[in-house]
Formats: structure tokens, C-alpha cells, sequence
């Protein structure tokens, strides 16, 4: 049998190194739910949501077993909710109620898309929606949150970003029962993809069709295990592993994407290669940056590395599949790394390293917990820098960062599960208020005028 | 359908025996097997053909978990694409 290395390769990858398929995610239109009495558009949502996605989940499984590959998450992501043109809280609280609901009755996780673009403007109904995003996540368990504030074609807007601030701050205080959890379920992009299937920052763009099917695969455990034993190896041959590596992943994931979306009769978005971690030992990120050479992730020589691993994963990505898409790369949440929350422990990896890091990476500064009296204007001022990095360099870049109620610099925040732990990371100090409290809109960079 | 066996397990006498006997007993033919000794561990591969309108896969894998259990062996079955299309360009 000539397969027989290759079948105890992939077996290995299963058992041993946490290969997985993340996300199944089915991107719903609600675009012909929407209407002016929002009590029926809600309902009409909850309908929509229930009726395409009943029998989401229990394909995944049925599909993950006949390959062998667990498929970890089924979740739905939806038409960016302001879309819906409300203008009170309680008006979009219906939307909110409904789509978690929704969630929860076909058995899903997380549902994403109570979301909004904003980035070129903001109309009254979406000034309404951005406040009533913190009483969403606040009331609700399994619905995310995400806002668009910048793309590299519009600039950024200054206006909606100082709006963030404040926006976090509340959401971390109307959950402060619960470590401020409220913000980990919320995203604050620049260039928001619109077929991304990993949460909290999925939502199914105006773009797209009326229902589709998008794949996440993930397996930093996988690309780690390659490497090791490479010692001595030279930069170009370790990316070349990788690059085999991603592909291999990539193979398994399409292959699986496509039979779900085949026996839901629904079509097959994209494919989203994801270096994700997870909690789970041996799921991590920085510890291929550890194996790469680096005594912790965060000393210098970082950057680079995060460089390589996230080029070569998209080189390997595209080499195997015609559907890549959505984020594509390596993610860096701090508290579901158990080796980037070993470096934030010992003072390697600092909030300023991390920005850099997002520079090169799938993302941006992804599930950071911050002192809990960090002002408003500061968050901003975060999130002003990182949409910065993603509107001039080209890519995607998000934040989210929590303000963990009564927390301070120094202390650990445990939210459990999937969402993980996190040491309080230092922020710097120094005021930012002037310049967020200008407004306006950041002029799209030069590279814009492409056409 | 095609599909991969996959068995592993501390070496004793009978374990081909009894995971063909569970294949015979639900109609499945098995094309090619390999079977080696790694460590004190059995290892063994069968390509096996699912007759599907004689027997259902989630049939197959429920028989097979019996086994597994019973013999206190690893026993995994996954259709043969999933190791094509990883390894083959």
C-alpha cells in the first residue's frame, strides 16, 4: 500500500498535534428580511436564521466523522445587522435577541454579524446601532459584534473611532459580573473581509450570495511538529516546510468544506487557512516562533518570524485550493496562547511588541485584557493606530482588547474555555484625548487611487 | 466507497482476525492490508470497499467501535479521499 506513510502522517497530525477543522460557517443573507416594523423584520430574521441552519450542525458532525477530522465549531454568521436602519436600542435589542436565539435553537456556538460598516460614514440609524451594541452583548450570550472604521479605498473614520472608546467602556462595565467578557465578543476592524468564517469577527458581507458555506482550518500544532527537528535549517527551508504544511491543511479542509456545503445544497464560499491556538497545550502560535529559534515570543526577531510563518501559510494556502480567502495567515490572541500568555508572565511580550506583530500578521491585537480604567480616548487612540497599520499596509487589522473591570496592570483574567486566560497587560499612560476628540475622517492613503 | 482502516494497538493474537470477522459479517471486501509490528504496537491499514447499499458507513464504524473497545485496541475508519487529496498535488 503506497499510502501507508501518508495515512500515518495524517493520523498523526489528528491525534497528535490537534489538526483540526475550527469553523464551519454558514454565511446567511438577511437582506430581504428587513423592513420598517422591526418587531416582524426580527421575526423574520429569527426565521430565516432557524431555517437555513437547521441542519448545519449535525452535517458537520456526521461529515467530520466519515473523514476522521473533528470539525470543532458550527457557527452562522449574518448580513451586518445595521443594515436593518433601526434608531432606538430597544429597536436593534429585538434584532439582537433574535439572532442569539436563533443561535441557540439549531445549536450553534456563536453567531456573528450584529455589525456595521462604517468606514466611510455613519448614518443616524448606525450612530443608534453603535449604542446599542453594548447593551447587545451585554443581554445576549452567543451573539458577536463587529464594526468596520476603515478600509484603504475610504481612509479611516476619525469620527465613528473616537465613538469605540466609550463603546468598549460600557460594554465592560455592563458585564463587569463577568471579568467585562462583554468585550471579547466584539471587534473593531480596518479592511473587514466579508467571507471571514472565524469569530467574534464574521459577518456575511452585502457582497455576498443568499447562503454559503466558508470553512476555518487551523493546526499551529501540525506546522510546529514539522519544524521541530529542523534544527540548523536555514530560514527558506523551514518557510518551504511550512508552505507544505499549510498545504496538506488546506487540502483537508477544502475537501471537507465542500462535502458539508454539497449535502446542505448550499454553496461553498471560501476556505480560510488560519494558524488559530487554542488553550490547549501544543495549540499554539508562539511556540512555532520558539521553535523557529526565539527564547520567548516577543523578543526581538518576532516580527520576522510572525513575517515568514504568515507568508508561507498563504503560499501553501494557494497552492492547494482555488478558494482561499477571508483572513488567511496566523492569528495572535494573547489569552488562548498558552506560550504568548508565558511571554506576556514574564514581560516579553509587551502591548507595544503585539502592535508591531499585527503589522505582519492575519489580524490585529486580538484578546488582550487592559486595566480597567484605561480611558475611553486611549482605547480610541489603540484602535486609531491599528486601523492606521491596516489601511496603509493593504491588509485586515482588528482590536480587540478588554478593559477588565477593577483590574489593573499585573493581575490575571480567567474567562475560561475556548476564550482562555490572560495577565492584565500595561498600556502606556501618556494622553491621547487631544487628538482622538478632533473627529473627522482620516484621508485614504495615496495607494488608494489605484484605478 | 472506498475507506482506510486504521488499527493500532498492543500486539496479541487474533486482532486481524477479529476486525476481519466484523468486515465479513457486514459485506465489506478488503482490497489491500498492511500490518507491522512498531515498538511492541500493532499497526495495521486496510483498504477496504463499502458496499453501500448492503451496509451504512456510520453501521461499519459503530461495529468497529465495539471491537475497539472489546479488544481494547485504537480503531479509526475515514474515507479514502481525505488521504489523497492531503498528499497528493
Amino acid at each position: 500500500m503506497t499510502i501507508y506513510k501518508d495515512v500515518l502522517e495524517t493520523i498523526h497530525m489528528l491525534e497528535k498535534e490537534n489538526l483540526d477543522i475550527r469553523t464551519t460557517t454558514m454565511g446567511i443573507s438577511l437582506m430581504d428580511c428587513f423592513g420598517r416594523d422591526h418587531r416582524a423584520a426580527s421575526r423574520a430574521v429569527y426565521d430565516r436564521v432557524t431555517s437555513c441552519a437547521r441542519h448545519l450542525v449535525k452535517t458537520a458532525d456526521d461529515v467530520g466523522d466519515e473523514y476522521g477530522i473533528r470539525i470543532v465549531n458550527k457557527r452562522i454568521s449574518v448580513t451586518p445587522i445595521a443594515f436593518a436602519g433601526a434608531s432606538s436600542t430597544e429597536e436593534w435589542l429585538l434584532y439582537a435577541r433574535a439572532l442569539d436565539d436563533a443561535a441557540k435553537a439549531v445549536g450553534v456556538d456563536i453567531i456573528g454579524g450584529f455589525s456595521a460598516l462604517v468606514h466611510k460614514g455613519c448614518t443616524r440609524s448606525e450612530e443608534s446601532f453603535i449604542e446599542a451594541v453594548p447593551y447587545a452583548l451585554a443581554e445576549t450570550t452567543n451573539l458577536c459584534s463587529s464594526i468596520n472604521l476603515g478600509s484603504t479605498k475610504a481612509g479611516i473614520n476619525f469620527d465613528a473611532v473616537g465613538k469605540m472608546g466609550p463603546m468598549i467602556r460600557k460594554t465592560a462595565w455592563l458585564t463587569r459580573d463577568n471579568n467585562s467578557f462583554g468585550c471579547a465578543k466584539f471587534v473593531a476592524f480596518a479592511n473587514a473581509v466579508e467571507d471571514n468564517p472565524f469569530m467574534a469577527g464574521a459577518f456575511h458581507g452585502p457582497g455576498e450570495g443568499d447562503v454559503v458555506i466558508n470553512v476555518g482550518v487551523s493546526g499551529p500544532g501540525v506546522v510546529k511538529t514539522a519544524l521541530e527537528g529542523m534544527e540548523g535549517a536555514t530560514a527558506d527551508e523551514m518557510a518551504e516546510v511550512i508552505k507544505q504544511t499549510a498545504f496538506k491543511i488546506t487540502r483537508a479542509g477544502q475537501l471537507i468544506g465542500r462535502e458539508v456545503s454539497q449535502r446542505l445544497g448550499v454553496p461553498f464560499g471560501i476556505l480560510d487557512l488560519s494558524l488559530a491556538p487554542t488553550p490547549a497545550l501544543g495549540d499554539s502560535v508562539a511556540e512555532i516562533l520558539e521553535v523557529m529559534g526565539l527564547e520567548r515570543c516577543g523578543a526581538h526577531g518576532s516580527t520576522a518570524a510572525l513575517a515568514m510563518l504568515t507568508d508561507a501559510v498563504k503560499k501553501g494556502g494557494i497552492m492547494a485550493s482555488g478558494n482561499v480567502g477571508g483572513l488567511s495567515g496566523a492569528f495572535i490572541p494573547v489569552s488562548e496562547d498558552q506560550r504568548m500568555i508565558a511571554a506576556a508572565e514574564d514581560g516579553c511580550l509587551t502591548f507595544d511588541k503585539l502592535e508591531a506583530m499585527t503589522s505582519v500578521c492575519s489580524v490585529g491585537l486580538d484578546m488582550i485584557a487592559i486595566p480597567g480604567d484605561t480611558p475611553a480616548e486611549t482605547i480610541s487612540a489603540m484602535i486609531a493606530d491599528e486601523a492606521s497599520i491596516g489601511v496603509i499596509n493593504n491588509k485586515t487589522t482588528a482590536v480587540r482588547v478588554i478593559p477588565v473591570y477593577g483590574m489593573k496592570a499585573g493581575d490575571k483574567v480567567d474567562w475560561g474555555g475556548l476564550f482562555g486566560s490572560a495577565p492584565v497587560m500595561e498600556v502606556n499612560g501618556f494622553d491621547s484625548s487631544r487628538f482622538i476628540a478632533r473627529g473627522g475622517r482620516i484621508p485614504a492613503p495615496v495607494h488608494s487611487f489605484k484605478n | 466507497m472506498k475507506a482506510i482502516i486504521t488499527v493500532i494497538g498492543k500486539d496479541k493474537v487474533g486482532i486481524m482476525h477479529a476486525v476481519s470477522g466484523v468486515l465479513k459479517d457486514l459485506s465489506v471486501n478488503i482490497e489491500d492490508v498492511t500490518q507491522t509490528i512498531m515498538q511492541e504496537y500493532f499497526t495495521m491499514l486496510m483498504l477496504v470497499r463499502i458496499d453501500e447499499e448492503k451496509t451504512g458507513f456510520r453501521q461499519l464504524q459503530d461495529a468497529l467501535d465495539d471491537l475497539a473497545k472489546e479488544m481494547n485496541l485504537s480503531i479509526r475508519i475515514q474515507k479514502e479521499e481525505i488521504f489523497d487529496v492531503m498528499h497528493k498535488i
